[in-house]
């Protein structure tokens, strides 16, 4: 899908998803960053209007700046453009473990309404899947201990489910209390950034609910693309529209890296 | 002692049917070369270990080298699926594939263990995941310090663990610089240790965040230059991304499969294991 507002200005899903995400970091977040949208996202933000945000990616590269997109998580240009690469055991252990990061960026393959996400399998059993799917990688623990958690996922009736196939990385577990039980310390998701919109955790319920729209999306087509009877906030916004700066930005970033 | 031997025969020694192997190198310095020597020399049964399978294990799978996989993300990082893998667990080809699936938290501490000569460790992990449920060799733990219920995860300790390095001085220790992922709690933790190395060189010059595994951790180190290709090895070669790419469809079928065996790796001109 494309969308077209104003004058010539037109984006991609996966270009208002990523400025989106890019806006919500701060300047002073430690952000532990995964492939994908996730990392397009903290570069495109520490070259706008973040650039001392702290990124940590899971193969050891400590406060990292790279000028590219990395092809993979231990791309050598992370490693190149850190301050420090340490082992793993420090990464998880010691930064993620001990609660030193403030925000934590995951996909999923799957969510819920309580945004527990799904990266392991779909359809039948664990033991006898209808389609394997990579697995837990870090997101478990990062889902566990992070300050706050933001995931980016497509918003369809597919990924968009009542009831995850398999529970990967705790969200809210089954609503208020679940992360007490096990024990996790960290502030859970904060927000679901989509095609569509922003979901929130209602502050009471902690149940998915929509509260931004993205600019020419109606109620009706995230209805339609929601696999639960989806909640709408009572203040309902309007996402900012991406600037032409910002789409020229990461339409740079994406060229400069093609290799 | 460590020595230095050609690849053939190092893997010929260190190496056999049925043990646990550890092959690590976290998207960087993945031992490839070894990898494809493992498949030339039709080693079976092996219990593998890393935390990203990556397609060095995709490639030994589909080969029937490995009986079961202790794994933490299982996918061709920045491509897609592993499809060689994907078939053994689903459709049992070439052989059944039995898994034991971790989170890399996880899996880094079970190493950690090991490395320690501890039974286990204790961290915050897996919680809240169905993954606790379906995995071994995870318990829920009692603080004997706090209230709080903690993870315990049972240490591993591989028969065999497998490491690309960038370089090996004369005497036999090893350097390796850039993404270094669990390769040191991988070496503490194993029985045996094969090295191969881009280079042996008369005496290391200090690299940035570089790390020494001294010689008498190590039994046997093999020269192997462009032994981590299509990885990468900091300050040699980049990744090679088009065979991550082309690997999606070579692996995708197993005719396509089954001919990059018999091409690339059985005729390649350095095939002469002693077993093949």
């Amino acid at each position: 899908m494309s969308s077209k507002l104003d004058s010539d200005l037109t984006w991609s899903d996966d270009e208002i998803m990523t400025i989106t995400a890019a806006k919500i970091l701060k300047n002073t977040d430690t952000c532990f960053v995964g492939i994908g949208i996730p990392s397009t996202a903290a570069i495109l933000a520490k070259s706008m209007h973040a650039p001392n945000l702290f990124l940590i990616y899971e193969s050891g590269t400590v406060n990292t700046n790279p000028q590219k997109l990395p092809l993979s998580i231990g791309d050598g240009e992370l490693a190149n453009e850190a301050l420090t690469v340490v082992g793993m055991p420090e990464i998880f252990n010691y930064w993620l473990q001990s609660g030193r990061i403030d925000v934590g960026f995951l996909g999923a393959a799957q969510i819920d309404r309580y945004a527990n996400i799904n990266t392991t399998y779909i359809g039948q059993t664990y033991q006898a899947p209808k389609v394997r799917l990579p697995g837990a990688g870090g997101a478990t623990e990062i889902a566990g201990a992070c300050k706050e958690v933001i995931i980016i996922i497509n918003q369809t009736k597919r990924a968009f489910v009542n009831q995850v196939d398999f529970v990967t990385s705790m969200g809210f577990g089954d609503g208020v209390g679940s992360r007490e039980k096990y024990g996790l310390r960290g502030g859970g998701p904060s927000k679901v950034i989509t095609n569509l919109g922003i979901l929130e955790p209602d502050p009471k319920t902690l149940e998915l609910t929509m509260t931004h729209l993205h600019p020419g999306v109606s109620k009706e087509q995230v209805i339609e693309n929601t696999g639960w009877e989806l909640k709408f906030s009572q203040s309902m916004k309007i996402t900012e529209q991406p600037k032409p700066v910002e789409l020229t930005k990461i339409r740079e970033l994406i060229k400069t890296s093609d290799r | 002692m460590v020595k230095f031997a050609d690849l053939s025969s190092a893997i010929n020694e260190f190496v056999k049917d049925g043990e646990t192997i550890a092959m690590e190198g976290f998207t960087h310095l993945i031992p490839f070369a070894a990898g494809h020597e493992i498949i030339r020399q039709k080693i079976k049964d092996l219990t593998a270990i890393r935390l990203t399978p990556d397609l060095i294990y995709d490639q030994m799978i589909g080969a029937g080298c490995i009986k079961k996989l202790i794994f933490s993300w299982g996918g061709n990082p920045g491509v897609g699926s592993l499809h060689r893998f994907r078939d053994a667990y689903q459709n049992s080809w070439p052989q059944k594939l039995e898994i034991e699936e971790h989170t890399h938290a996880g899996l880094t501490n079970k190493y950690v263990a090991g490395a320690s000569g501890l039974p286990f460790t204790v961290m915050r992990g897996y919680r809240g995941s169905d993954l606790f449920d379906q995995t071994s060799g995870v318990v829920e733990i009692n603080s004997p310090f706090s209230d709080e219920v903690l993870t315990a995860v049972s240490a591993i300790n591989p028969d065999v663990t497998v490491l690309h390095a960038q370089q090996a001085d004369k005497a036999g220790n090893v350097m390796l610089w850039g993404i270094t992922g669990v390769a040191r709690e991988a070496v503490f933790a194993a029985k045996k240790v094969l090295v191969t190395v881009e280079e042996v060189v008369e005496e290391f010059t200090p690299k940035f965040n570089s790390i020494i595994i001294p010689n008498i951790q190590i039994d046997v180190i093999s020269l192997a230059p462009r032994g981590a290709w299509p990885s990468y090895a900091s300050g040699y070669y980049e990744r090679d991304n088009s065979a991550y790419i082309a690997w999606d469809k070579i692996a995708k079928e197993r005719d396509t499969f089954l001919t990059w065996l018999d091409d690339v790796i059985h005729k390649e001109s350095n095939a002469k294991g002693p077993k093949s």
